[in-house]
């Protein structure tokens, strides 16, 4: 296939997964606002700024007025903003568009259709009252989606490349919810088992749509520890960063086998598996959770660059 | 003007009666429920919306998408008059090949004074860096798109010839795939010729054009511009049908002496390149040097037979308008037959009696750029304000060899759905050929481009035209 289709499959399917990741994290946003009172609520808002990375985007538009409607509209379908939702259904959209030989016709349509109905959705600013239909609307379309990948696409290199695409992405989300989460929104180390931290954590495992495998796991207990754990290393889950190196290792391995040689990427994967393999949550928080994620972000950066070159995504 | 009372209507006879191709199907539509049509009728532009069947429009916002509106009532024609068209079209085509080996080589229809030697001189589309040479399977134009427009019952003339880079023929197709998903009883009740098979025809026929550096299974692709150009939908939906390729320049580039494609493991080379990009955007190291859109070094490669690019360049010169006017001559200096296809009646106005006429009578022709293309840069006549024409008069007064001109004619009309019902509207028919050394291939049927707008006779889709499935009924 040509460099530039896997580029185009790979980012696609990128956009697409953190356009659902953007919905999620607004949602659990919304979700705690509703119950927390306006102090708080904008320490809430502003977590999901900084989660997805926007700080200085945001506050270039509207200095410190971290409101919910503000907050959403920038996240959601702001121009000024290339990471808003609506910049990456586009950017989907016109990947999916530029490489459609390459994509079933279910794929192609499910793609273009998500984008036509949200951009429709998305044309104006988004009122409150409105507010959780668009995030699920967004949820729905991009499993739709999904679906379709999952119903019609051939299990080849076109395939692992939109896979890959989408761990990678999903794998960084995951990580910076938990990153955020750990260093940022709690107020301080005392607050660690009150009510407030709880809730905090529910909302995480909601926005991860994991809150109720959690409590099937762990008998409804909220217990930071754990919920880092399953997060991070419980190879069942479909967001922890466990099952989407796991996913990675398995589309690599894919490619290999069917150009017969493995790459940087291989190899580079490789390491970042072999901390899984052996970690436990103890030895997770001992090394330090902030490091421990930081140093997985910056290796899964390393990792889609490695697979970009490798693979001759450019010229 | 009276054009459209005048007009020839392919389904209704003077008396109001339905002519012979038409029984079936309007024995058909009578029986339906108008209300369900038209329900259908909003049905059918939700699925090609979905299905991102659009092209682009030059000018307005960069890449803004548009729908190509599509009509329900099928152009009909008889088993009769296609064969005749087909026999006529071959001939032109035959002729049209014939004529491009020529003026790349001898020259014998300038010599033998059929043929003025300033017109392949002073042409732009005139390529020298293909003097000379013979591209493989001595096939130069490769993909042909005839427009044709009907006068009346056995009066089909030829309109324009298309052999550089004929688009429409993913509209042919998809036209035919809603038609079938919509109606799907009408297409057991009339015998209708299939359309679906031209993309492995298309693969075949290239295929059989492969240079002689191709292995037993030639690699083909389609170059495209990109997603902006007005027809990249076709470019991709034909390279999906044919499985090949769809490649853009900044894919490409020369390796070990051959045209090359990056894929994921490497460079591979292309034994056939269905170009879908101008001449002149071509190869910069030839041609325009600021095109990022071509291969550099392709013509090297190509001149050295390394590549069969299809169409091949230089072939532009056989559908210039100014050429168009010699037709006649060439398919009788070619073929040594009678033309079976017409002309319609043109004025050069590079010719001094012929200026003096067209400009005494704008007002009733069409006046055409020789080198425009698309409906761009064009006066009608009859529906010109009296403005309009003077200032187009001053055109063709400065550079009177840029244009043709010919008389308005009153296309025959098959009827669109409307809310109001059937009403007829102008139409003009392209039918795709193919053409490889192992013969010269029609698809049985093409391209119907009809008119919106009552009276109109503008069919051009980048001027709000639409387009109808063209039915070739079987005997």
């Amino acid at each position: 296939m040509l460099g530039r289709t896997a580029n185009g499959v790979f980012w696609m399917a990128r956009y697409l997964e953190r356009a659902e990741n953007t919905a999620r994290l607004l949602d659990a946003g919304f979700r705690m606002a509703l119950t927390r009172d306006v102090l708080t609520a904008e320490a809430e808002w502003r977590s999901v700024i900084l989660t997805v990375g926007q700080t200085a985007g945001f506050e270039a538009v509207h200095g410190q007025a971290y409101t919910g409607d503000k907050v959403w509209n920038f996240l959601l379908r702001d121009k000024a903003n290339p990471g808003s939702v609506l910049a990456m259904l586009e950017g989907a959209r016109t990947n999916a568009r530029s490489v459609r030989t390459a994509l079933t016709r279910e794929v192609w349509e499910a793609v273009n259709e998500s984008w036509m109905l949200l951009s429709e959705w998305l044309a104006r600013p988004v009122k409150e009252a409105v507010l959780g239909q668009v995030l699920a609307a967004v949820r729905r379309q991009m499993t739709l989606v999904r679906g379709a990948m999952d119903g019609t696409m051939l299990r080849n290199e076109i395939h692992n490349f939109t896979r890959m695409g989408t761990f990678i992405e999903r794998a960084d989300n995951t990580a910076r919810i938990l990153d955020v989460k750990y260093y940022v929104l709690l107020p301080s180390i005392a607050w660690v088992g009150s009510s407030l931290d709880n809730v905090q954590w529910e909302s995480v495992l909601r926005s991860v749509a994991g809150d109720r495998a959690y409590r099937w796991l762990n008998a409804g207990a909220m217990d930071p520890r754990g919920i880092a754990q399953f997060l991070i290393l419980d190879q069942r889950f479909p967001r922890s960063l466990h099952f989407c190196i796991d996913k990675l290792r398995s589309n690599l391995r894919g490619l290999a086998h069917e150009y017969g040689h493995e790459t940087g990427a291989h190899e580079l994967l490789r390491g970042l598996g072999t901390q899984f393999h052996d970690a436990t949550i103890e030895s997770i928080v001992e090394h330090g959770l902030h490091e421990f994620i930081t140093e997985f972000i910056a290796c899964n950066q390393q990792v889609a660059q490695a697979i970009e070159r490798d693979y001759r995504f450019y010229a | 003007m009276g054009q459209t009372t005048a007009a020839f209507d392919e389904m209704l006879t003077q008396a109001g009666g339905v002519r012979a191709a038409y029984g079936d199907y309007r024995e058909w539509f009578d029986a339906q429920d108008p209300a369900l049509l038209r329900r259908k009728n909003g049905e059918a532009e939700n699925f090609f919306r979905r299905t991102g069947i659009t092209f682009n429009v030059y000018g307005d916002d960069a890449g803004e998408e548009r729908l190509i509106p599509f009509d329900m009532v099928p152009r009909i024609v008889t088993p009769n008059e296609w064969r005749k068209l087909s026999r006529g079209i071959e001939q032109r085509v035959r002729a049209l090949n014939a004529f491009l080996h020529d003026i790349y080589h001898r020259q014998e229809i300038v010599r033998a004074g059929r043929l003025p030697q300033r017109l392949i001189a002073e042409n732009a589309a005139f390529l020298p860096q293909m003097v000379g040479f013979v591209p493989p399977g001595g096939v130069y134009t490769h993909i042909v798109g005839v427009d044709l427009v009907r006068t009346g019952p056995d009066e089909f003339m030829v309109l324009e010839d298309n052999a550089r880079t004929p688009s429409g023929v993913s509209y042919m197709l998809e036209n035919r795939e809603t038609m079938m998903a919509m109606f799907p009883e009408l297409f057991t009740r009339v015998k209708v010729a299939p359309v679906q098979d031209y993309p492995r025809r298309l693969a075949r026929s290239l295929a059989a054009c492969a240079p002689a550096a191709a292995g037993d299974r030639p690699t083909v692709a389609v170059l495209t511009p990109g997603i902006y150009n007005s027809a990249y939908f076709e470019h991709a939906f034909l390279a999906d049908q044919m499985g090949a390729e769809l490649v853009e320049g900044s894919d490409l580039r020369v390796v070990d002496g051959r045209v090359a494609m990056r894929t994921t493991r490497g460079y591979e080379p292309i034994d056939v390149l269905y170009r879908r990009v101008d001449d002149e955007y071509l190869d910069p190291l030839t041609f325009n040097p600021n095109s990022a859109l071509g291969v550099p070094g392709i013509m090297d490669i190509y001149r050295a037979g390394g590549i069969t690019i299809a169409n091949a360049p230089g072939t532009g010169i056989a559908d210039d308008k100014a050429i168009y006017s010699f037709m006649p001559e060439i398919v009788e200096f070619y073929t040594g037959e009678k033309p079976l296809l017409q002309n319609v009646p043109t004025w050069r106005c590079s010719e001094k009696d012929s200026l003096a006429y067209v400009l005494d009578n704008l007002a009733e022709l069409v006046v055409k750029e020789v080198h425009g293309s698309g409906g761009y840069g064009m006066l009608i006549g009859p529906t010109s304000s009296r403005k309009e024409i003077e200032a187009f008069a001053l055109k063709l007064r400065a550079k009177p060899e840029s244009y043709i001109a010919q008389p308005t004619l009153a296309l025959s009309t098959v009827p669109i759905f409307t809310r109001a019902g059937l009403a007829p509207r102008h139409v003009d028919l392209r039918p795709f050929v193919l053409v490889s050394p192992k013969g010269i291939e029609i698809t049985p049927g093409g391209l119907t481009r009809v008119a919106l707008k009552k009276g109109s006779l503008v069919v051009n889709s980048s001027q709000g035209g639409g387009t109808k499935d063209t039915w070739v009924l079987e005997d």
